[in-house]
C-alpha cells in the first residue's frame, strides 16, 4: 500500500486505482500480418521486470483517467508519474 | 544413507535427550559440474531432484537455493490440497498429485501431515452454482471425487457457517471433495530434501543464480554467488522469481508477479474441521493442528517483488469471513505475510522446454501451487530425465501461448486474479 501522486487530482491512497500492467506495448499496426509468434509476443509475454518498469495505472475511484508510472518493484517506490502520451522520463 | 525414522528410533534418541539426531541433509560446497541443477529450492525444486533420483537414476545433481529451502512459497502458503479442477488436464495434472500426497508420508519416511479432512467451495449466486455444478460433473467424468452440495447440507458438514438467506452473499450450495485436505508444508520441502539427499543430490543453500551461461542455443552452466556450476541441463522452479531468472537467459514468459497475502490468528479449540473455500467473496479459512485458523486472501493487482500486500485486500478476506462466520468476530489475528506469486494469464502452470536446449521452466503455479508439490516434481524430473513431457503435463507447455491451446482455469483458482 503506497501513495500515488495522480497527474490531474494529486496524491491519493493507492486504494483508489486499478495498475494496468506494463506500459508502452505498441499495439501491432498490421495485425493481418502477424504471426502467431508476433501475437503471443504481444498479448501475453511480460518482461515483469524485478526493479525499475513502466507501467499503466488508472484512477479508477477518481478522475477515471489513465496515465502512466514509473516505478521499482523490489520496493514500490514510485519514481516518475507522467501523463499519457508524454515521453517516458529517462532512467 | 539416512537413518530410518520410526519409534524405535525416536525411544532411542530419548536417552540422548534428542540431542544426537542425524542431520537430515548436508551442507556441501558445490562441485563444479552436475548433469542437473535446480535452481530453487522450494517443495517443487525439491520434489524435481528427488524423482530425478528416484525414478531416472540421476544422482550428479544439485538444487541451488538463494536463501533457506522451503523459506520462499513453501513456507508460505495455507497448505491446501484438492483436484477439483475444470479441465480434462488439470484433473489429470492435480489428481495425479493427490495421488502421490495420499502415500507420501511412507514414501519419504517423514511425516507430512497429510490430512484429507475435505474441501468445501461456496456458491454464494446462481452463476456460482452453474459453474460449481458444472465442475462436480466435468471432476466425476475424470474419476476425481466430487460431490454437490445444497444450503442444507454445507451447514450440516460445517455448521459454524452463516447459511442465513438474509447476508450480502448468501451461501447457495457448494460443492465438496473429500479426499483434499491440507498437509505440514514445510515438512514437505524437509522430507523431500532428507530423500534427494540420501540419493546423493547437493542441496546447495544462500546460493543465489546471477547468470544463465548459454552456448549459442544450449545452457552450458550457471553463474551463482557461490561460482560457476557447468551443467547442461538447468530447471527453473523460482515461483514468483521465474522472469528474473527468465531475463538472464534471454527468455520471455507469460508471468506477471504479485504479492498474495495469508494470515493466522490465535490458536483456539477444535472448531472447522474441514477447509472451506469461497471464490466470490475471496475468503477461505481452515484450522491448522495448532488450532490457529489459516486464513488466504487475495492478490494485489499490481506488479511487485516486495512479499508485502495491501492492507484493504486483508480488509475485504476479513470482511468476508465475519460475514460467513460470525463465531470469528473476537478472533485475533496473530500474523500476517505476502508471498510474490507468478501467475499465468490462464490461471495454469507452465511445466516445459523451452527454446533454450537444457533450459527448463516450472512456474506459473500463481496462488495454487503447494498442492501439485509432488505431481510437479514427479513431471518436471520426467521432462527433465527425457527431454521430453510426460503425458499428464504436455498440455502446459509455452507453447500453448503461441498456438493458442489455452488450459483456463480461473473458475477452479480459488483466488480471482
Amino acid at each position: 500500500m503506497f501513495l500515488i501522486n495522480c497527474p490531474y487530482c494529486g496524491e491519493r491512497d493507492q486504494q483508489e486505482f486499478k495498475a494496468g500492467g506494463e506500459a508502452h506495448i505498441e499495439r501491432p499496426k498490421q495485425p493481418t500480418e502477424l504471426s502467431d509468434d508476433e501475437w503471443a509476443e504481444y498479448l501475453f509475454m511480460r518482461k515483469n521486470i524485478k526493479g525499475v518498469q513502466f507501467e499503466r495505472w488508472n484512477h479508477a475511484h477518481g478522475c477515471r483517467k489513465w496515465f502512466n508510472m514509473v516505478r521499482d518493484t523490489s520496493n514500490d517506490e514510485i519514481k516518475a508519474i507522467y501523463k499519457m502520451g508524454e515521453k517516458p522520463p529517462s532512467q | 544413507m539416512r537413518n530410518k525414522y520410526s519409534v524405535f528410533s525416536l525411544i532411542k534418541n530419548a536417552f540422548s535427550y534428542h540431542e544426537n539426531w542425524q542431520r537430515a541433509w548436508k551442507d556441501p560446497a558445490p562441485k563444479k559440474e552436475y548433469d542437473a541443477v535446480i535452481v530453487g529450492g522450494g517443495g517443487h525444486g525439491l520434489a524435481t531432484a528427488y524423482y530425478l533420483a528416484k525414478k531416472h537414476n540421476m544422482h550428479n545433481i544439485a538444487v541451488v537455493e538463494k536463501g533457506w529451502i522451503g523459506g520462499g512459497n513453501t513456507g508460505r502458503n495455507t497448505t491446501i490440497i484438492r483436484s477439483n479442477y475444470l479441465w480434462d488436464a488439470s484433473a489429470g495434472l492435480y489428481d495425479h498429485a493427490l495421488k502421490i500426497w495420499e502415500g507420501l508420508s511412507q514414501e519419504l519416511n517423514y511425516n507430512v501431515m497429510f490430512s484429507q479432512r475435505g474441501v468445501m467451495n461456496l456458491a454464494h449466486n446462481l452463476q456460482d452454482v452453474r459453474d460449481l455444478k458444472r465442475r462436480t460433473h466435468a471432476n466425476r467424468l475424470n474419476g476425481i471425487d466430487a460431490v454437490y452440495l445444497s444450503t442444507e447440507e454445507v451447514k450440516k458438514f460445517c455448521p459454524i457457517i452463516n447459511t442465513s438467506p438474509n447476508i450480502r452473499y448468501p451461501v447457495l450450495g457448494g460443492t465438496l471433495q473429500r479426499r483434499a485436505g491440507t498437509a505440514r508444508h514445510d515438512a514437505v520441502a524437509w522430507g523431500y530434501a532428507r530423500g534427494a539427499d540420501s540419493m546423493g543430490v547437493d542441496i546447495i543453500q544462500n546460493c543465489e543464480v546471477k547468470g544463465i551461461k548459454r552456448n549459442g542455443d544450449s545452457v552450458e552452466g550457471i553463474e551463482t554467488t557461490k561460482g560457476f556450476i557447468k551443467t547442461k541441463k538447468v530447471g527453473v522452479v523460482a515461483a514468483g522469481h521465474s522472469s528474473v531468472i527468465a531475463n538472464m537467459a534471454g527468455l520471455r514468459l507469460p508471468l506477471e508477479s504479485k504479492p498474495l497475502q495469508a494470515l493466522v490468528s490465535e490458536p483456539v479449540k477444535p472448531i472447522i474441521d474441514t477447509v472451506v473455500m469461497s471464490n466470490a467473496v475471496h475468503a477461505y479459512v481452515s484450522q491448522s493442528d495448532k488450532g490457529e485458523l489459516v486464513i488466504g486472501a487475495g492478490t494485489d493487482d499490481y506488479v511487485s517483488y516486495t512479499q508485502k500486500g495491501s492492507h484493504q485486500i486483508v480488509e475485504g478476506t476479513l470482511n468476508a469471513i465475519l460475514e460467513l462466520y460470525p463465531i470469528f468476530s473476537r478472533m485475533r489475528m496473530l500474523r500476517q505475510w505476502g508471498g510474490i506469486v507468478d501467475i499465468c494469464p490462464d490461471a495454469s502452470p507452465i511445466l516445459s522446454k523451452t527454446s533454450i536446449k537444457g533450459l527448463y521452466f516450472n512456474c506459473g503455479w500463481g496462488t495454487g501451487g503447494f498442492k501439485a508439490t509432488p505431481g510437479s516434481g514427479d513431471l518436471f524430473a520426467h521432462t527433465i530425465a527425457n527431454d521430453e513431457p510426460h503425458k499428464l503435463n504436455s498440455a502446459f507447455n509455452l507453447n500453448r501461448f503461441v498456438s493458442g491451446d489455452l488450459v483456463d482455469e480461473h473458475g477452479a483458482a480459488a483466488v480471482a486474479h
